[in-house]
């Protein structure tokens, strides 16, 4: 570890027992990297782990509580992101800070300090994006534009101010396979450049693919710097979670073929609610008992407006478009659809699927007052409390939630422990038609086994499960077919026997749905 | 030095009690103060302000008298709030209340019964709650923003009881005083001990109607259905509850109150309609809501709280020759400081070191 030895082999970055601290809680904890020169540096760890804390420090928005950053071997402070910026750090966050009523162009002005005429901006901009590998037109409109068109706006912004080492946070979670592939390119042609990359990530083949380093965090301490092309998937994932993997145990027994339909979704169809929203075109899908049918697609494709036309928290026209159970639920709201013996689970924990600032218990009244009347409320709708608490511990213990009060709020609980909650509070009704979207997002390695686990047993005992997923491993796992949402559109679903990950690739880019089996085919 | 606010991990429940409390000290340090810069001795001023109110029975009753329309206004408005409706316009339906339950006596005098009294309180109760339906129904078909008509309606409704009484309803025997005609017996609410002082039957109303809503909120699915439509909208359309049905239902129960409350004060303490019917008891009511948590219970104790401002504020008029503006001054703290010690709930103040502050300034 050098110090300051002129041109020699110091450092981009470095950092020396760098620590935060909130509260009692040690979010990072003596963590030491070395970001070299002309590197892709993984950073490495489950949720929670303390990569984003790690990141927020090096990038100036939060302040250590102990250690030291070296910048080119000197000691440096970065105070706020704007110091980060101009020492040459960079940052491209997971979540997008775009106006999507402005073009591309205006958008990248506006994160630029000086007055530049926009017209030069997007001159620069233009070039950018041809000499990286990052086609964008910088007067479209960002409504307009993919998840993965976005992407490079925010790249391209970064770029701009010329950074020597950018930072990058999953950005691969909201891209196609396809859309990835092109990210890389860029990626390896920055590194040709002499610029460094810390690039944060869970998935563990790309790591292998592109970076020269990596340094696997485990509940805020490093567990290991390690060449990543010298460790299998395997390896990687268990520095992360630090034991085994658990596998999920799945009878590759053949489905009960045949089972009665017990959800169907015929030519279902609706208009955008706003206008950003994407329109619902003519969906077809049934889901037997018995089986886990996977929707596969990139973000912001439908998903959220199929989800909702599902659980009627919008209604249909035409009765007919969602049966469930064999009878017509189009019309009928969410209650009315559960006492057919459904249940719902949304993307968003903490504001759709349970209320923050209720109790566990309250939560578990939520979803179920009308179903489990009989059992929760009295004469008078009076709420019998008790019955709800031992509900509420039931699910708490059978589906493992940690939790740190007997009947905390929901806010208080982590992401994981509160969707194993939120699954568990629908599993415990034992419904016939469970509809679920994103059931991992978010959610550590632990818990996700659990989570899949407990979709497959509930398949397995008759019921028809509907996985809705950006994770195309987690349903490769438990998906027993997978159909691909694409703007508003789903394509016919193959039987995970003939699914590949290049032809369900091609179906989330945009493919025709009638090309998938001859694209499987070519793979 | 720097001041932080840092979120707490868990709402303090230590602080959710203590915060009215911590207000009220505030308001009456404050308030001393303001004694002081007016040249009174502050010990002086809050001693006929607040304590020699206290030392009567007949004030007592007159205490009475001002926290029944506070509680009974409050305790509808803390549903709207709890829902995330927020009716500003309890003013205007006590107004309209107090007007359609007076049509009686004053339009049929002749019609005297013992009926009269609870029909005029229905429709006290049925006015108020059509006055509120106008600002619920505009929000759930137009989206128009609550705040602004319901505060806006009570404008109208002031107006509109001005042309009453200076118009048709004045009392033709009343030598052309902007006054209806006196209230029959039978339409009278009637002294709860008349031989001590003049508290009539609305504080009863008042207390009856915070613990059937404590009841209803805290013990209900449908107090259950106020708070989670409240708290977090997409929730509670998730588990199947209509936010429109829910805006209907708040702004016609708190209506409903305000109107009672309206023909109440009438009836019981004014004996006919005049220009002005209220010292602004529909919107010292917010403050009394807020300062009670939101919570039935907690209300009644902020309703007399702020009834006594009122009382002190008078009283502060004769001894002292104060302006009764202070009366308001103090209810405008008081709301001042219950909002700003609520962020004490979620958040814990930290003073950050100077070490800090030197590095900040870097």
């Amino acid at each position: 570890m050098s110090q300051v030895s002129a041109e020699g082999d110091p450092a981009l970055l470095e950092t020396r027992k760098l620590t935060k601290v909130f509260g009692a809680v040690t979010a990072c904890d003596a963590i030491d990297l070395r970001i070299a020169r002309g590197e892709i540096h993984a950073l490495l760890g489950e949720n929670g782990a303390g990569k984003s804390t790690l990141v927020k420090m090096l990038f100036g928005s939060l302040e250590p509580t102990a250690g030291e950053v070296l910048w080119k071997g000197t000691p440096t402070r970065i105070a706020s992101p704007a110091e980060a910026r101009r020492l040459g750090i960079g940052m491209v966050f997971q979540h997008f800070s775009l106006f999507e009523a402005l073009t591309a162009a205006q958008n990248i002005a506006l994160a630029l300090p000086d007055r530049t005429p926009i017209a030069t901006i997007a001159e620069r901009a233009r070039t950018l994006s041809t000499g990286y590998g990052l086609p964008l037109d910088p007067q479209s409109l960002v409504a307009d534009l993919s998840v993965g068109e976005r992407q490079r706006i925010e790249i391209i912004r970064c770029l701009l101010q010329e950074p020597e080492l950018i930072i990058l946070d999953e950005p691969t979670s909201v891209l196609t396979p396809q859309e990835a592939d092109r990210l890389f390119e860029t990626l390896l042609r920055l590194r040709g450049e002499g610029k460094s990359i810390l690039y944060i990530s869970h998935r563990l083949d790309e790591v292998k693919r592109i970076c020269d380093a990596a340094t696997v965090l485990r509940h805020g301490k490093v567990v290991a710097h390690c060449d990543p092309r010298d460790e299998t998937a395997g390896s990687l994932a268990r520095m992360m979670v630090g034991t085994e993997v658990h596998a999920i145990r799945r009878s590759d027994a053949p489905l009960l073929t045949g089972g009665e339909a017990l959800l169907e979704i015929n030519q279902l169809s609706r208009p955008p609610a706003t206008p950003f929203a994407i329109p619902l075109r003519n969906v077809d899908l049934q889901v037997r008992a018995g089986e886990i049918v996977g929707i596969a697609g990139v973000a912001g494709n439908g998903q959220s407006e199929l989800f909702e036309a599902l659980s009627g928290e919008t209604l249909q026209p035409d009765a007919a478009a969602i049966r469930i159970g064999g009878r017509d639920a189009g019309q009928l709201t969410i209650s009315e659809r559960r006492l057919l013996g459904s249940a719902f689970v949304p993307e968003e924990r903490l504001g759709h699927g349970a209320a923050p600032r209720l109790r566990l218990s309250e939560n578990l009244l939520l979803s179920r007052h009308r179903t489990d009347r009989n059992a929760f409320l009295g004469r008078l709708g009076i709420v019998f409390s008790g019955a709800i608490q031992l509900a509420s511990q039931r699910i708490t213990k059978s589906m493992d939630v940690r939790k740190s009060a007997a009947d905390p709020e929901a806010a208080a609980l982590s992401g994981g422990n509160l969707q194993k909650f939120i699954i568990g509070r629908e599993l415990d009704r034992q419904p016939s038609v469970l509809v679920v979207n994103q059931p991992t997002w978010g959610v550590d390695a632990g818990a996700a086994a659990r989570i899949r686990q407990a979709l497959i047993e509930l398949a397995r005992n008759g019921s028809a499960v509907l996985v809705i997923s950006q994770d195309l491993d987690e349903l490769f796992e438990i998906a027993d077919a997978i159909a691909v949402m694409h703007d508003g559109r789903l394509s016919a679903p193959l039987p995970r026997s003939e699914a590949t990950f290049e032809a369900i690739g091609l179906l989330m880019g945009g493919a025709e749905p009638g090309h998938a089996g001859r694209a499987g085919e070519a793979a | 030095m720097r001041v932080e606010l840092v979120k707490r991990p868990q709402h303090s429940k230590l602080f959710s009690a203590l915060s009215p409390l911590i207000a009220l000290a505030l308001t009456l340090l404050c308030g001393a103060a303001i004694f002081a810069a007016l040249g009174k001795n502050p010990a002086e001023g809050l001693y006929f302000y607040f304590i020699d109110p206290l030392r009567e029975v007949w004030s007592l009753h007159e205490l009475a008298v001002k926290a029944g329309p506070l509680i009974l206004i409050a305790v509808g408005l803390s549903v709207c709030y709890l829902s995330n409706n927020w009716n500003i316009g309890a003013e205007g339906q006590f107004i309209i209340g107090a007007i359609a339950g007076a049509s009686l006596p004053v339009l049929l005098p002749d019609f005297q019964s013992p009926v009269v009294l609870p029909l005029m309180l229905i429709f006290g109760m049925l006015g108020g709650a059509a006055y509120a339906s106008i600002p619920a129904f505009l929000k759930t078909r137009f989206g128009t923003n609550e705040i602004l008509t319901s505060l806006m309606l009570v404008y109208v409704a002031q107006l509109f009881l001005d042309w009453l009484v200076r118009g048709p309803w004045r009392d033709p025997a009343g030598n052309n005083f902007p006054l209806t005609r006196r209230f029959h017996p039978d339409a009278v609410l009637p002294e709860i001990m008349p031989t001590s002082g003049s508290a009539h039957w609305g504080i009863v109303f008042a207390l009856v109607a915070a613990v059937v809503v404590w009841f209803l909120v805290s013990r209900t699915i449908k107090g259950f259905e106020v708070r989670v439509l409240g708290a977090s909208p997409r929730a509670g359309r998730f588990a199947g509850f209509s936010g429109k049905r829910m805006v209907f239902f708040a702004f016609l129960l708190s209506g409903a109150l305000a109107g009672l409350a309206g023909i109440s004060e009438v009836s019981g303490a004014i004996g006919y309609l005049q220009p002005v019917i209220s010292p602004g008891y529909g919107f010292t009511a917010i403050i009394v809501a807020f300062l009670g948590r939101l919570n039935p219970l907690g209300i009644v104790a902020a309703g007399f709280v702020l009834a006594l401002t009122y009382l002190g504020g008078e009283a502060a008029q004769i001894s002292l020759g104060m302006s009764d503006k202070v009366a308001r001054v103090f209810q405008g703290m008081l709301l001042f400081f219950v909002l700003g010690c609520d962020t004490l709930i979620h958040y814990r103040v930290r003073f950050a070191g100077r070490g800090d502050s030197m590095a900040e300034a870097r």
